[in-house]
C-alpha cells in the first residue's frame, strides 16, 4: 500500500496545486478533490479543540459498506451464471464458466449505473461546488443489484439518472434526500418499464441461447408461485414442486434480482456492518421482527379456504424474493431512515409489517420490500419529529 | 359482513385511494400549509371534522332533493335537479365550515387560534368537494357516505403530515436556486406518491 501512496503522492500533489482558486484547474477542483480523499486521507483536519480524531468519514463508511457488499455481489454473479446454465442445454457447469456467463450480465450494468451516476454527481458538484461523496459507488452498486438480468442496459441508465437527480441532487446532495436513491431508481424502473423488471422470463440471461433452453426449467421465482398458488392449496408443496424449498432459497441457488436471492451472503455483509458499526443493529432487527410477525399473524388468520399465501410459515417469507437484501442494505441507509433510536425500531418494525402485508394482499405487486421502504422513507422524518417533541415534553415536564 | 364491509371501505379511502396522493386532490392548502408539523397537525384535523360534517349533509340533500325524481315524494313528477348539485355542495361546504368555526370557537378557543385562516379555507379545499362527487358518483349510502368522509379527511391528515416531517427536515437542504421553495415541494409530494402506489392494486 506504501509503494501504491508513494506513487500517487506526487501527480495528485500537482494537481491538487493546479486546482487552487486562480490556478488554470480551478473549475475542476471539486473533481480533483474527490478523487484525492478517495486515494488518501482528507487534508483538511479541525484545528480547534474537542474534537475526536477518528479516520472514519462518510468516505471511508461508504467503502465499509462497499465491502459488505461483495460477498452479494460475487454470489449474484456465480447464481447468474448458475440460472443460465440450468436452463440453457450444453454448457460447461464448471464454476469459472458460471462466474463467466455472471460477469458478462453483472459488470456491463455496474458500468452503466457508475458511469451515469457518478457523472451526474461530477458535473453537479462542479456546478454547484459541493464535495463528491462515495455514497454513490454504494447506490450505484445496489442498483444493478437489484435489477432482473435481462433488463435492457438503457433503462439503467435512465433509472439512475432519475434517481441522482431527483431523490438526491434536486434537495443537494448527500445527506439531503428524504428518499432511498437506490430505490427510487428501482421504482421508477419498474413503473415505466413494468414487462421489464416483472414477470416469470426477465430473471434469466437466456436471450442469447434461446434455441437451446431445456423443457420445462422455469424462470418464475418463488415469489410469483406462492402469490399464484389457488385457495385451498398448500403454498410449500406448491413451492416445492416447483424445485424451492427452505435451504435453497436460504443459500439463493433460485431465480430473482441478481443480488437479492443469497441469504448467507447477506448475513456476511450484515456481519461486517454490524461489527464495524456502519448499520444500524435497531433498523435491521425491528425490519426482521416486523416481517415475522405479520407472517405470523397471516398464518394465524390463514385457513384453508383463505388464500394460500397467508398460509406461507413466516421463516419463509424472510428468505423469498428481496426481503433479507432490503433488510440488511437498504432500511439501514442512514440518510433516509429514522434517527432517533425509538424511532428505528417504529421504522423498522412498520417497514417489515409493511412488506408482507403488500406481498401477500397485493395482486398488482409480487413483492413489497421496495415500495414498503419507501413508503416508510416517506414518514420516517414524521416518526422523528414525533419522539422529539414526546421527549421535548418529558424533559420540561420533569424540570 | 356489514362491518367488514365499511371497514375495507375505511383503509380503502385512507390509503389505497389516498384523495390527495392518488387523486391529487386538495394540493393546494397541501403545498401552502406544510411548512410545520403543528400547522398541518391543526389543518388536517379541520378537514377531517368537516368532511365528516360535510358528506352526510351532502348526501342528504342530493339523496332527498337534488337526485334525478327525487322530488316525487312531495308529488313533483319528472324534475330532474342535479344541474344544481355543484353550487349546492359549496353552498353546504361553505355553511358547514362557518358553524365549525363557531363551533370550535366557543367550545375551544385555543384550537380555534392555533388554525387561524385555515379554518374558513377549508371552504375552497378541493378534497372536500371531490369527496362529495366521488359519494355521488359511486352511489353510496348514507352510511357509506360517512365512513368515506372520515377516510378520506384522515387519508388526507396522513398525507399533510408526512409532507410536514419532510419538510422540517428538508428545511436544511441546500438545493439548486432553479428549484427552492415550491418546485421543491411539489418533486416532494411526486416521490411521495410515487411511495403511496405501493398499496395501489390492493382487493379489500
Amino acid at each position: 500500500m506504501n509503494f501504491i501512496a508513494k506513487i500517487l503522492e506526487k501527480p495528485l500533489d500537482k494537481l491538487n496545486e493546479l486546482s487552487q482558486p486562480g490556478q488554470p484547474l480551478e473549475k475542476m477542483h471539486r473533481a480533483v478533490e474527490a478523487f484525492d480523499t478517495f486515494a488518501r486521507t482528507p487534508a483538511l483536519v479541525t484545528e480547534s479543540k474537542v474534537h475526536i480524531r477518528d479516520s472514519l468519514d462518510s468516505k471511508r463508511l461508504m467503502s465499509t459498506v462497499i465491502l459488505a457488499l461483495i460477498p452479494a455481489v460475487l454470489f449474484g454473479m456465480w447464481n447468474t451464471g448458475m440460472q443460465t446454465i440450468n436452463s440453457v442445454v450444453g454448457l460447461d457447469a464448471s464454476f469459472l464458466n458460471a462466474m463467466f456467463i455472471g460477469a458478462k450480465v453483472l459488470i456491463p450494468q455496474l458500468v452503466v449505473s457508475y458511469a451515469v451516476g457518478l457523472g451526474i454527481e461530477f458535473i453537479f458538484a462542479l456546478i454547484r461546488n459541493h464535495e463528491v461523496n462515495e455514497g454513490f459507488l454504494v447506490t450505484g452498486m445496489l442498483i444493478p443489484l437489484t435489477m432482473p438480468a435481462e433488463i435492457p442496459l438503457w433503462m439503467i441508465g435512465v433509472g439512475t439518472a432519475f434517481g441522482v437527480i431527483f431523490a438526491k441532487e434536486v434537495f443537494g446532495g448527500t445527506g439531503f434526500n428524504f428518499l432511498n436513491p437506490a430505490l427510487t431508481a428501482r421504482a421508477f424502473i419498474f413503473f415505466s418499464y413494468p414487462t421489464k423488471i416483472s414477470g416469470d422470463n426477465v430473471w434469466r440471461a437466456i436471450e442469447a441461447h434461446k434455441e437451446q433452453l431445456v423443457d420445462g426449467y422455469s424462470g418464475a421465482t418463488p415469489l410469483a408461485i406462492a402469490a399464484t398458488a389457488p385457495r385451498g392449496t398448500n403454498v410449500v408443496e406448491q413451492l416445492s414442486e416447483a424445485g424451492f424449498n427452505f435451504k435453497n432459497m436460504l443459500i439463493g441457488t433460485i431465480p430473482g434480482s441478481i443480488g437479492e436471492t443469497s441469504v448467507i451472503a447477506f448475513g456476511i455483509g450484515a456481519l461486517i456492518l454490524l461489527i464495524t458499526g456502519v448499520a444500524s443493529y435497531k433498523v435491521m432487527l425491528s425490519t426482521i421482527v416486523g416481517g415475522a410477525f405479520m407472517g405470523i399473524v397471516f398464518n394465524l388468520f390463514g385457513s384453508e379456504t383463505s388464500l394460500a399465501f397467508m398460509n406461507l410459515p413466516w421463516y419463509y417469507h424472510l428468505v423469498m424474493g428481496g426481503f433479507a437484501f432490503g433488510a440488511v442494505f437498504m432500511t439501514t441507509d442512514p440518510v433516509s431512515a429514522a434517527a432517533t433510536s425509538l424511532g428505528k425500531y417504529i421504522y423498522g418494525f412498520l417497514i417489515g409489517v409493511l412488506a408482507i402485508l403488500i406481498r401477500v394482499l397485493n395482486p398488482a405487486y409480487p413483492e413489497g420490500m421496495m415500495l414498503a421502504i419507501l413508503f416508510m422513507n416517506i414518514f420516517a422524518p414524521l416518526i422523528d419529529w414525533v419522539i422529539l417533541q414526546l421527549n421535548i415534553r418529558r424533559r420540561l415536564a420533569r424540570a | 359482513m356489514d362491518i367488514v364491509h365499511y371497514l375495507s371501505l375505511f383503509v380503502e379511502s385512507i390509503f389505497v385511494e389516498n384523495i390527495l396522493l392518488a387523486f391529487f386532490l386538495g394540493m393546494c392548502s397541501f403545498l401552502a400549509c406544510s411548512k410545520k408539523v403543528e400547522t398541518a397537525f391543526g389543518l388536517g384535523v379541520a378537514v377531517v371534522f368537516v368532511m365528516i360534517f360535510t358528506m352526510p349533509l351532502n348526501w342528504l340533500i342530493y339523496e332527498f332533493l337534488l337526485k334525478p325524481n327525487a322530488l316525487e315524494r312531495f308529488g313533483m313528477q319528472g324534475l330532474d335537479l342535479s344541474f344544481l348539485t355543484f353550487i349546492t355542495f359549496i353552498a353546504v361546504i361553505a355553511s358547514a365550515v362557518q358553524l365549525v368555526e363557531m363551533i370550535v370557537d366557543r367550545f375551544s378557543p385555543a384550537l380555534y387560534n392555533s388554525l387561524g385562516i385555515f379554518l374558513p379555507l377549508i371552504t375552497v379545499n378541493c378534497a372536500i368537494l371531490g369527496a362529495a362527487l366521488f359519494m355521488v358518483e359511486r352511489n353510496y349510502n348514507f352510511a357509506e357516505s360517512m365512513v368515506y368522509g372520515a377516510g378520506s379527511g384522515i387519508g388526507w391528515w396522513l398525507a399533510i403530515l408526512g409532507l410536514a416531517g419532510i419538510q422540517q427536515k428538508m428545511r436544511y437542504t441546500n438545493a439548486p436556486a432553479g428549484v427552492q421553495g415550491t418546485g421543491l415541494v411539489f418533486i416532494a409530494s411526486g416521490l411521495m406518491a410515487m411511495a403511496f402506489m405501493c398499496f395501489a392494486g390492493i382487493q379489500l
